[in-house]
């Protein structure tokens, strides 16, 4: 059959045996390839891709604090939250290197200091040691791959002497400690300053009056806050004037104490008036005593105190939290005369209600200036009001140039 | 000399507490820091004393016998379990003394903490009486005010934000403001040892 078409050639080779065998043999070497290439083991792994990395990492130095902080900020990587939104966190890194410009200091690798979530921007490393210079990059991870930013400028964590946001917290109290010094020389003078009356400090007498007329006990409770708490002093410093009157006309005392510290406080300074008192003999440490540290605990313990002992006097002085009414109504169901004296302002509508006489707020810091009428101390008191005032002046101030301005209120911002 | 040396450690101590505050000196902060921490350890140490008057006072009154006495005895015997029970056995999530905490203590501490609500209602009954026209003013406040938490009416609602967040809050800041320079000025006495009461005598 000579002749034909190109095709029917081909095609003809096909007729032969030998000649299939060039088609078959292909087809023999290339199955394994096609059938391994749709299981599930590939010839070739396939690549993650990872994530964009993050941009624009920068690292400053955090004012304000003792040089062991720096502030890092970065642009979210492009897949956060957009594009192949894969990213799952952000992988900080931080090497030291030596200060670019004296040359000093350490150099090690970069190191991981910590791991974020997704979506944040910003960091602040608190380890850092002081005046020293590190730089920092940040690693996009989608959890399979990790892609990295390029490398920060060098930032020097800096340690800085003064707090540069307080400084008016530190004008405040050098102008109000030279008012007190002011007033106080002048009391010294012996210029008369006048104090306006307190009742519930002028209803001390008449309340251990009272008791001296019943014959029973006066009960004397200092709060539920220790020795660093200003209302416990002052409520110290009136225990100190109520003892020494207690000594002189022998009404029995009783002082249980919340905090053991200010149990040994009073111990001593109740100790002190008895002797000031020419009455050592009638001190009795039994009568001042610590209950316990629990707060309700605490409460139930005076409350049975109360019913009990049934004082004719019970007084309130210092810091008190929720249990404050239960004391009062206890105690103006015994019947007793009840002054009360506290800075905790969510209280003082509870005692207003239930006691006899409320002493509020800074009244109680008054308490000793005014029952003792010593000069110094009253000096003081008149250096605190004349402060009041100016504050109420800069807060009229700062009302009025608030419908204009910030500028003035912004001077009172404390960092 | 019994009584200046107190008063110079509260001076320098005053001093140095008030001057870490605004200097951040790594120095002056780290010192600062060594001032709270020995702060801390005193007051743990402290419980100490209150053990010890906590035992004497109630191990007297047993002893005398005194009317009552049983209760001392359970306070004296509470104290000594919960300690020995914490000691020995741990105070983890599971111990006989969480157990004794969470299923003794707390349910007695929440329970005074309910009287108040007695409490309130009877200080409230005896209070809101209309004797004078502050006194008219309060009851008429405290009606608003406890009716607009329970009834769900907006004008009331709002009349009841109002009356809680304009005149009560300006008189509570009044009153803040005041403590705070207060407390200024006391701290600043006690620095400067014009207030001595706290040492107890004159």
């Amino acid at each position: 059959m000579a002749g034909g078409s190109p095709r029917a050639k081909g095609m003809g080779c096909l007729k032969s045996p030998f000649g299939r065998i060039y088609v078959v043999l292909p087809v023999l070497l290339l199955t394994p390839l096609i059938a391994s290439a749709q299981s599930t083991e590939y010839l070739y792994p396939l690549v993650d891709l990872p994530s964009a990395p993050p941009l624009l990492v920068r690292a400053e130095d955090v004012p304000d604090d003792t040089g062991e902080r720096l502030a890092l900020s970065w642009t979210r990587s492009l897949d956060d939250g957009g594009g192949q939104n894969n990213v799952v966190s952000y992988i900080i890194q931080r090497k030291e290197v030596p200060d670019p410009e004296s040359g000093e200091g350490n150099q090690t690798d970069f190191a991981v200091i910590d791991e974020v979530e997704a979506g944040t921007s910003s960091y602040t490393d608190s380890s850092c040691e002081p005046e020293h210079t590190y730089v920092y990059m940040v690693a996009a991870s989608n959890g399979v791959a990790v892609s990295y930013s390029r490398p920060s400028e060098p930032a020097e964590a800096r340690s800085h002497f003064f707090h540069s946001q307080r400084w008016n917290t530190l004008i405040g109290i050098v102008v109000i400690t030279l008012l007190l010094v002011y007033f106080i020389y002048s009391a010294r003078k012996g210029k008369d300053l006048f104090i306006r009356r307190i009742a519930g400090l002028d209803a001390v007498e008449e309340a251990l009056g009272r008791a001296t007329e019943m014959g029973k006990p006066i009960l004397y409770v200092s709060g539920l806050s220790t020795m660093a708490d200003v209302a416990t002093i002052a409520a110290v410093n009136i225990l100190g004037q109520v003892a020494r009157k207690s000594a002189i006309y022998e009404i029995r005392l009783i002082v249980p104490c919340y905090d053991p510290i200010v149990m040994a406080v009073e111990r001593e300074v109740v100790k002190e008036a008895y002797l000031d008192a020419g009455r050592p003999d009638a001190y009795n440490p039994n009568d001042i005593y610590f209950v316990t540290q629990s707060q309700f605990a605490y409460a139930a313990a005076i409350n049975g105190i109360m019913l009990r002992e049934k004082p004719a006097t019970n007084f309130y002085m210092g810091m008190f939290f929720a249990e404050s009414l239960i004391l009062a109504e206890t105690g103006a169901s015994t019947g007793a005369i009840q002054i009360a004296g506290t800075d905790a302002v969510v209280q003082i509508p509870f005692f207003i209600t239930a006691c006899d006489y409320c002493i509020i707020g800074e009244e109680l810091y008054a308490a000793s200036a005014y029952m003792s009428r010593e000069p110094l101390l009253l000096g003081g008191l008149k250096g605190q009001d004349w402060a009041k005032f100016i504050i109420g002046v800069l807060i009229v101030i700062g009302v009025i140039t608030s419908f204009f301005t910030t500028w003035f209120s912004d001077l009172f911002i404390v960092g | 000399m019994r009584r200046q040396i107190p008063l110079v450690i509260a001076l320098v101590a005053g001093l140095f507490g008030a001057l870490s505050y605004v200097i951040m000196d790594p120095v002056i902060q780290g010192l600062r820091e060594q001032m709270l921490a020995w702060l801390r350890l005193l007051s743990a140490f402290a419980i100490g004393l209150g053990i010890a008057s906590f035992l004497r006072n109630h191990g007297n009154k047993m002893i005398r016998q005194v009317p009552g006495w049983a209760f001392n005895a359970v306070a004296i015997a509470s104290f000594l379990v919960m300690a020995l029970v914490g000691l020995f056995g741990g105070i983890d999530e599971g111990t006989l003394f969480r157990q004794l905490f969470d299923y003794l203590q707390a349910p007695m501490e929440a329970t005074m903490f309910s009287l108040l609500a007695f409490f309130i209602a009877s200080a409230a009954f005896r209070a809101f009486r209309a004797r004078s026209k502050e006194a008219t003013l309060l009851l008429g406040a405290a009606v608003i005010i406890m009716l607009g938490r329970v009834i769900d009416v907006d004008w009331l609602s709002n009349i009841t934000e109002w009356i809680l967040e304009i005149p009560n809050g300006a008189a509570q800041r009044g009153i803040v403001i005041g403590v705070g320079l207060g407390i200024i000025a006391t701290a600043l006495k006690i620095v400067l040892g014009i207030e001595r009461s706290y040492l107890g005598g004159e």
